[in-house]
């Protein structure tokens, strides 16, 4: 039964961060990159560090429940700092002046 | 289970190569820096996959934390460094794939 969950919450963060690599391969400019990167990557680490804090709590011994509360410990903390890093390199470019991507004019 | 997880620790790696693409090929110093970060988080969770992999996650698990934590620092590190120095930056530093292209 875990074992079904685990499964499935970590097939669902592994497709989370391919959408994420395929956002940042096809996307035109670098704020849309950011815009792919920085929600899929840390909505997918999360979804597998809690598939895996459940997997490693099965056997429900005080040292796994431990080892548990650290990777649950991992998840929040990427959950937090990367949002914040996506942040601080989007300040820097607004900060620097790099332009947002537009459509091309007509008569270009 | 075992057999699946290592399929989801290949998948894992076979992610890190279009990032590392972005990261070599990226016109902007942008564009690396958020592969960089993107290709750490890929580490980070890769990291635990091996732990349980090899049934020796309660030494793994402190290696994946600290990999967390110096991703994020060295992120914020670079942020700040190019915030403070502009002229680092290529030229073309916004510069979209249409106009990057000779």
């Amino acid at each position: 039964m875990i074992n079904i969950l685990t499964a499935v919450l970590i097939t669902t963060g592994i497709l989370v961060l391919a959408f994420g690599v395929i956002g940042i391969l096809r996307l035109p400019d670098f704020y849309t990159r950011m815009h792919a990167a920085g929600k899929t990557d840390s909505l997918g680490a999360v979804l597998v560090a809690v598939g895996f804090a459940l997997y490693n709590a099965q056997s429900l011994a005080f040292a796994d429940l431990l080892v548990s509360v650290k990777i649950l410990f991992i998840a929040v903390f990427i959950f937090v700092a990367s949002p914040t890093a996506t942040h601080a390199i989007m300040q820097t470019a607004i900060a620097l002046g790099v332009e947002p991507w537009r459509k091309k004019e007509e008569g270009k | 289970m075992h057999s699946f997880l290592t399929i989801g620790a290949v998948a894992i790696v076979l992610l890190i190569f279009p990032t590392l693409y972005r990261m070599i090929a990226g016109p902007s110093v942008f564009d690396r820096i958020i592969g960089g970060n993107m290709i750490g988080t890929k580490a980070t969770v890769l990291l635990l996959f091996i732990g349980v992999l090899f049934n020796n996650v309660s030494m793994f698990v402190d290696i994946s934390l600290a990999y967390a934590l110096l991703n994020f620092i060295g992120t914020l590190a670079a942020a700040k460094y190019f915030q403070h120095r502009p002229s680092e930056t290529t030229p073309d530093g916004g510069a979209t794939d249409e106009e990057a292209r000779p």
